[in-house]
C-alpha cells in the first residue's frame, strides 16, 4: 500500500467534501476520549477486585457508604468504595465527554455514541447499586459485568472516531477486494462480536455462579474459530491495509493470551477451593482474565469500525442507493 | 449500508433494554421485606411438652478418623486493625481435631419426633472478637433471637448466606448496638460472613425443635429433653460433610452414641 499520510487540508478538501466538513475534530477531544477509555479500563480492573475479593458486600448500603462518601477503607471496604470512587470518575468523565462532543462533534452518530455512553455508565451504576441493595443476584451481577463491557467498547469505538488517524482516513478509502465465497469481511467482524460478546456473557455467568463451564468453553472455540478465519482473511487480501490488519493481529494475539489465563484461571480457583482467604495469585490471574475479555471485545469492535471505514465510503459511493452491500 | 449509521443507536436501545430486563430479574429477591416473626403462628396448646421426669438423653463423641489436616494460619497483615488483636496469627477453624475428636461438628435429631416445641427465649449469642466469629459453629431455634455483638475496635458486615430464610447484610460498628435475629425457617449450616474480613465465617443452623448441639473440644455432645422414641441423629460438619445414626430411647433413658468422620 503506497499511500500517503501528509496530506494537506486543501487535499482533504478536493478528495472529500464530506470528510473535511467533519473534521478538524478537536484533539483534546480525542485525547480526553482515550483517557476515559483507559479510565474505564482502569474500572473494570477494579470491578473484576471486587468480586474476586469477595468485597462487593462489605459496604451494605448505597449510593452513600456507610453513610458517608468517604468510609475507613479497611478490607474488603477499600475494594468496593474504591470500586465506586473510581465509577464515579468515570462516570464524571463521560459526562463531559458527552457534553464536549454534542458542543463540537459534527457527526450526529458520534454525538449520539457519546450520550449513549453516558446512559450506559448512568445505568451501569444503577446496576451497582442494585447489586449491593439486592446482595448480589446473579442476574444483575452479570448485567453489570456485561454492561460494563460494552460500556468500555464503546469509549473505546468513541476514542477511535475522534482521532486523527480516522478522520483522514475519510479522506481516501479504497476499493474492497471482490470476496470470494462465505461471509464478508464485515460479517465475520460482526460474527467475531457476538461470539465474543457472548463468551463474556458466559464468563459472567459462570464467575456469579449462574452456570457451569462447559458453555464457557465451547464459547471459547468458537471465538477461537472465528477470529482464526477472520485473520485468515485478512492476511490473505488485506495483509496491506494497516488498520485492518494490525487490529486483526492484534484480536489474535490476545484471544491467545486469554486462552492461557482463562486455564490458568479455571486451574487456580479449583487448586485454590478450599482456601480460607482469597490468595493474591487467583485474584491476580482471574482479574487479568476479566480485564483481557474487556480488551478483546474492544479491539473486535474496533476492528469492525475499521473494517467498515476502510472500504465503506468507497464503495458506498459506487452502490446504488438504497441497497445494501455488505453482510 | 444505512445499517451501520444505525449501530450506535441500536447499541444504547441494547444496552438499556438489557440493563433494565436484567434488574427487573433481579428484583425479586430483595422484594421479601417482611422482618421474620417468632416461627409460625401456633397457640401454646399446641406445642409439645415433656415430662422432665420421663425425659430421655442422647450423649456421644464426634470422631475423626485418619490425620486432621493441618490449618492455615489466618493472614490478618492487611489488616492493622485485626492483626493487632492477637499476638500471631490464629489458625482457620475450618477443621479442628485433637486426639481423634473433632469439635464444630453441628448434631441434631433430624428425624423421628412429632409436633411442634415452644422456640426458647433464651438469646443465643454470636460475638465477634479479634476479626473471628465466636463461636465458630452454633444453632438456634426457628423463632429463637439471635445475638450478634462486635466487641472489636473496627467495624464488621453481617452477612448470613441462607437459601430457604431471606439473606441480609447489616454493618456493625466496634462496641456497637447488637444485632438481634429470629430466623424464620429451619436451614442447617447457613454459612454467616464479613465482606470487610474475607477469612471471617461462622455457620449458624436454625432448627425448629431445641434437640441439637454443637461437638465441643473433646468431641462431646449432649441433647436433653427428648421424648421417648426413636431418632435419626446427625451430625455435619462445614467441611467433611454429614454422618448419621438411629437411635432409640425409652422414657428417661440415656444412650451414648459415636458419630466418625473421614479426614481425606
Ligand atoms: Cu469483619
Amino acid at each position: 500500500m503506497s499511500r500517503s499520510v501528509t496530506l494537506s487540508r486543501k487535499t482533504l478538501n478536493s478528495l472529500s467534501p464530506q470528510a473535511s466538513a467533519e473534521y478538524p475534530a478537536s484533539r483534546g477531544l480525542h485525547r480526553f476520549a482515550v483517557f476515559t477509555a483507559a479510565s474505564t479500563f482502569c474500572l473494570i480492573v477494579a470491578g473484576a477486585l471486587v468480586t474476586s475479593r469477595d468485597a462487593g458486600l462489605s459496604v451494605p448500603d448505597w449510593p452513600l457508604s456507610y453513610g458517608q462518601l468517604m468510609p475507613e477503607m479497611v478490607g474488603g471496604v477499600f475494594y468496593e468504595h474504591g470500586h465506586r470512587m473510581i465509577a464515579s470518575f468515570v462516570g464524571f468523565l463521560s459526562i463531559i465527554l458527552a457534553v464536549w462532543l454534542w458542543r463540537r462533534e459534527k457527526r450526529r452518530w458520534v454525538r449520539n455514541l457519546g450520550w449513549a455512553a453516558l446512559g450506559a455508565v448512568i445505568a451501569q451504576g444503577v446496576l451497582g447499586g442494585m447489586t449491593v441493595l439486592l446482595l448480589l443476584p446473579t442476574p444483575v451481577s452479570v448485567a453489570h459485568a456485561c454492561l460494563a463491557q460494552l460500556f468500555f467498547s464503546t469509549t473505546a469505538i468513541l476514542a477511535l472516531v475522534t482521532s486523527r488517524s480516522w478522520n483522514r482516513l475519510d479522506a481516501q478509502s479504497q476499493p474492497r477486494a471482490p470476496e470470494t465465497s462465505g461471509p464478508s469481511l464485515p460479517a465475520l467482524c460482526v460474527m467475531a462480536n457476538c461470539a465474543i460478546f457472548a463468551q463474556l456473557l458466559m464468563g459472567a455467568a459462570f464467575r456469579h455462579k449462574g452456570i457451569g463451564i462447559i458453555p464457557h468453553l465451547i464459547g471459547a472455540m468458537v471465538v477461537v474459530a472465528i477470529v482464526f478465519w477472520l485473520l485468515a482473511r485478512v492476511a490473505r487480501r488485506y495483509s496491506g491495509v494497516p488498520e485492518i490488519f494490525s487490529w486483526t493481529m492484534a484480536l489474535n494475539g490476545l484471544v491467545m493470551m486469554q486462552l492461557v489465563l482463562g486455564a490458568g484461571a479455571y486451574w487456580i480457583r479449583e487448586a485454590t477451593r478450599d482456601a480460607v482467604q482469597p490468595l493474591w495469585p487467583m485474584v491476580a490471574i482471574t482479574v487479568g482474565h476479566v480485564a483481557l475479555g474487556a480488551l478483546i471485545l474492544a479491539v473486535s469492535v474496533v476492528l469492525t469500525f475499521q473494517v467498515r471505514h476502510v472500504f465503506g465510503r468507497r464503495h458506498e459511493s459506487f452502490e446504488p442507493q438504497g441497497v445494501p452491500v455488505t453482510t | 449500508m444505512r445499517i451501520w449509521k444505525t449501530v450506535p443507536g441500536w447499541m444504547m436501545v441494547g444496552l438499556m433494554s438489557f440493563a433494565l430486563a436484567c434488574g427487573g430479574g433481579g428484583g425479586e429477591k430483595g422484594g421479601d421485606a417482611a422482618e421474620p416473626a417468632g416461627g409460625e403462628a401456633a397457640g401454646s396448646a399446641d406445642f409439645v411438652t415433656v415430662d422432665p421426669a420421663k425425659a430421655a438423653t442422647v450423649t456421644g463423641k464426634i470422631k475423626l478418623n485418619g490425620e486432621a489436616p493441618a490449618m492455615p494460619a489466618i493472614n490478618m497483615s492487611a489488616e492493622p486493625d485485626c492483626k493487632g488483636l492477637h499476638q500471631s496469627a490464629p489458625p482457620a477453624e475450618v477443621v479442628v481435631a485433637s486426639n481423634g475428636m473433632l469439635q464444630n461438628a453441628f448434631v441434631w435429631v433430624k428425624s423421628g419426633l412429632n409436633g411442634k416445641f415452644q422456640p426458647s427465649t433464651t438469646a443465643v449469642h454470636l460475638d465477634q472478637k479479634g476479626c473471628i466469629y465466636q463461636p465458630h459453629v452454633l444453632a438456634v431455634q426457628v423463632g429463637q433471637p439471635l445475638s450478634i455483638t462486635n466487641s472489636d475496635p473496627t467495624t464488621h458486615n453481617v452477612h448470613p448466606l441462607p437459601t430457604t430464610n431471606r439473606e441480609w447484610n447489616k454493618s456493625q460498628t466496634g462496641g456497637g448496638a447488637p444485632i438481634d435475629y429470629q430466623f424464620p425457617r429451619q436451614e442447617i449450616m447457613i454459612p454467616v460472613k464479613c465482606n470487610i474480613h474475607p477469612w471471617m465465617r461462622s455457620y449458624v443452623s436454625v432448627v425448629d425443635h431445641p434437640f441439637f448441639a454443637v461437638s465441643s473440644a473433646d468431641g462431646s455432645f449432649t441433647i436433653k429433653g427428648l421424648p421417648a422414641g426413636t431418632y435419626t441423629i446427625e451430625a455435619v460438619h462445614e467441611k467433611l460433610g454429614s454422618q448419621e445414626t438411629s437411635v432409640t430411647v425409652g422414657d428417661a433413658e440415656s444412650k451414648d452414641i459415636e458419630l466418625t468422620f473421614s479426614a481425606s
